[in-house]
């Protein structure tokens, strides 16, 4: 399958856009991503290896965190695996509405 | 200090989708390549703006429409740049929220000030460093039309 590198990330893939592998599920894949390219594991993963908050991971136009198998979901060579840091922010500063997942709000405003 | 060089038409579409959705944020992909220093900026993609809670002052791109836009800037040889949104009623200075909720190292924001509806000051800013701990925003220099307008392909109004 191929998997679609972020700009931000591609000096960490050898300046490639897209890298392919031949694993079998999502996990796979990603485990075969950082084995050729130790250097993308610390923007992907936290220290206890989970994927970082703000990293998506997009089985076509699917969200893994979503799939009912989520990161064991099987992929097949036609698959495409699209890695989308979020896209976030606003001029709301503290004391604004939060979101644990979207926004660890700043503790001083503007 | 690294500059950005942008289209007449993409740096009007991207000021017109701030008045157009005032007094909300609005926000979007910028299209482009590497030049160096800095990024050449030859289309924008607009986005809608899923913080319907909260959009005078929030803004945030679905992942699925990024995954839809890197495909078609992928289409058109082109890499996603960064990203616009405005600020209705605020400066054009990236804000607290701005800079934790920005993650791609290496891309230009770009914000645009809208006073009382109409585009006012904008201003980009790479977002610099390695990693999410040394990241940080420099402020770069606009340059408008530094681009052939033949590569502009923006969803603005041309001519
Ligand atoms: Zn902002």
């Amino acid at each position: 399958m191929t998997i679609f590198i972020p700009t931000p990330l591609r000096p960490y893939a050898g300046g490639k856009d897209a890298v392919n592998v031949s694993a079998g599920t999502v996990n796979g894949a990603l485990d075969e991503l950082t084995r050729n390219f130790p250097d993308l594991r610390k923007h992907l993963f936290t220290g206890e290896g989970k994927l970082r908050a703000f990293v998506n991971v997009y089985l076509n136009d699917e969200d893994v965190r979503y799939l009912p198998q989520k990161e064991s979901t099987p992929v097949s060579p036609s698959d495409t695996l699209s890695i989308i840091p979020s896209i976030a922010g606003g001029s709301a500063t503290h004391g604004e509405r939060k979101n644990a997942f979207r926004c660890e709000n700043p503790s001083s405003g503007v | 200090m690294s500059t950005l060089r942008i289209s007449q038409a993409v740096y009007d579409a991207i000021r017109a989708h701030g008045e157009e959705t005032y007094p909300h944020e609005c926000c979007g992909a910028l299209l482009g390549r590497s030049s160096g220093n800095g990024w050449r900026i030859e289309a924008s993609a607009r986005a809608g703006n899923t913080r319907t809670d909260s959009a005078h002052n929030r803004y945030q791109i679905a992942p699925v429409e990024l995954v839809r836009i890197e495909r078609e800037a992928r289409r058109q040889g082109l890499e996603i740049a960064g990203f616009y949104h405005s600020h209705p009623d605020h400066p054009a200075q990236w804000s607290p929220t701005d800079f934790a909720e920005a993650h791609w190292l290496g891309c230009s924001y770009v914000i645009t000030a809208v006073a009382q509806g109409k585009a006012a000051v904008t201003n980009s800013f790479l977002l610099a460093g390695t990693t999410e701990e040394d990241k940080h925003f420099q402020q770069e220099t606009i340059d408008v039309a530094a681009v052939e307008p033949f590569a502009v392909q923006s969803e603005s109004k041309k001519g």
